[in-house]
């Protein structure tokens, strides 16, 4: 799971923690400031069932951004990224299968 | 064998390490690895929880689509924007603090751990003007709640004036805007409960950071608090467009 042998020499224990620049982090600011400008201002425009397609891929764009960067699972260990992903696959697993039931269902209001 | 056993016995087989890395890890990194992995673990239990909520909104969306979408028109798009831009800027600040409990240095820490914290009351703030709002409009479900509002969308003419096109709503379907209300609050208010959780422990990290608890290379807990700060803001991320937005055309 390490990325490099353990370490002998404790005191530099964070060498393999990258330390992301402040940079980086502004530019992401930006990022999502603009990203939350255009959700908010998409959705003044009537797209019919667009909207809520758009609204989620913007939302979905932002959560990538922060995940990625400022929760540094950019520079995080396999294990890391392979944790985010399968926690979002079994979200949207639970949801197919709750949306699932309820859409089979005879009485729904569906 | 204990530290004093080995130190008797002269044996040099026991590393040096920092007094903050525990016994059971072979570094620092591996430490701080293991560490994260739990905290993300946990947020994958904060997915499932909040997850629950999101499904339920969608089905009952799907269900109620007229009075959800006449109910959400009553949200401040304003207010939802404000606070969507106060929660990405203290996520901005939080990063700002593990960095610079990376790079050890104490000012800028307490600095962006206080922004942070700011930030997070000013978002508190607004969400309590907002449901100070729906208290004096009588939208709160089960305890002060009247339909008027969407069987007579007239009689409300500052959201009629935004939304001229809203039908009255029959009495079954107005109704129902009573569940969009109380999904709106479930969710929001288990919002701001984990807003308040993380400003409590960031109140103490501040406290800690003052004792130089986080800059002398022990960063860990700056670190998972932020994934957890972040994970907040995310869940508003997408609170934001599904509660304000996706309903503004019928």
């Amino acid at each position: 799971m390490a990325q490099q042998p353990h370490s002998h020499d404790a005191a530099q224990g964070e060498e393999h923690i990258h330390i992301v620049s402040p940079k980086i982090y502004l530019a992401i600011l930006l990022a999502l400031l603009v990203l939350t400008a255009t959700t908010v201002g998409v959705s003044y425009i009537d797209m019919g069932i667009l909207n809520p397609v758009v609204a989620l891929a913007i939302a979905c764009i932002k959560m990538m951004l922060v995940v990625l960067f400022f929760m540094h699972v950019k520079y995080s260990p396999k294990l890391t990224k392979l944790t985010v992903i399968s926690g979002i696959f079994i979200f949207l697993g639970l949801i197919s299968m709750t949306l699932a039931d309820y859409i089979s269902r005879a009485w729904g209001s569906w | 064998m204990t530290h004093g056993d080995l130190a008797k016995s002269g044996e040099a087989s026991h590393m040096e390490h920092p007094s903050y890395q525990r016994h059971h890890f072979e570094s620092v990194a591996q430490q701080f690895d293991a560490t994260n992995f739990a905290m993300w673990l946990f947020l994958l239990t904060e997915i499932m929880f909040f997850g629950g909520l999101f499904t339920a909104y969608l089905i009952m969306r799907n269900w109620y689509y007229p009075a959800f979408v006449e109910a959400s028109h009553q949200l401040s798009i304003f207010w939802g924007t404000a606070n969507t831009t106060v929660l990405i800027l203290s996520s901005f600040t939080m990063a700002m603090g593990v960095w610079s409990a990376q790079m050890r240095r104490k000012g800028m820490l307490l600095l962006f751990l206080g922004l942070t914290f700011f930030l997070g009351l000013v978002f508190l703030g607004i969400k309590g003007i907002e449901w100070h709002e729906k208290w004096e409009k009588y939208h709160v479900p089960g305890i002060r709640y009247s339909i008027q509002d969407f069987t007579n969308p007239a009689a409300d003419p500052e959201v009629h004036s935004q939304y001229p096109d809203d039908k009255p709503l029959g009495l079954d379907m107005a109704n129902k805007t009573e569940m969009y209300f109380f999904l709106y609050f479930a969710m929001t208010g288990m919002h701001a409960l984990h807003m308040v959780i993380g400003i409590a422990i960031l109140a103490f990290m501040i406290v800690r950071a003052r004792a130089d608890a986080y800059t002398q290379g022990h960063v860990t807990f700056v670190e998972n608090f932020g994934l957890y700060w972040h994970f907040v803001d995310i869940i508003w991320i997408f609170l934001f467009p599904l509660l304000y937005l996706i309903s503004r055309h019928q």
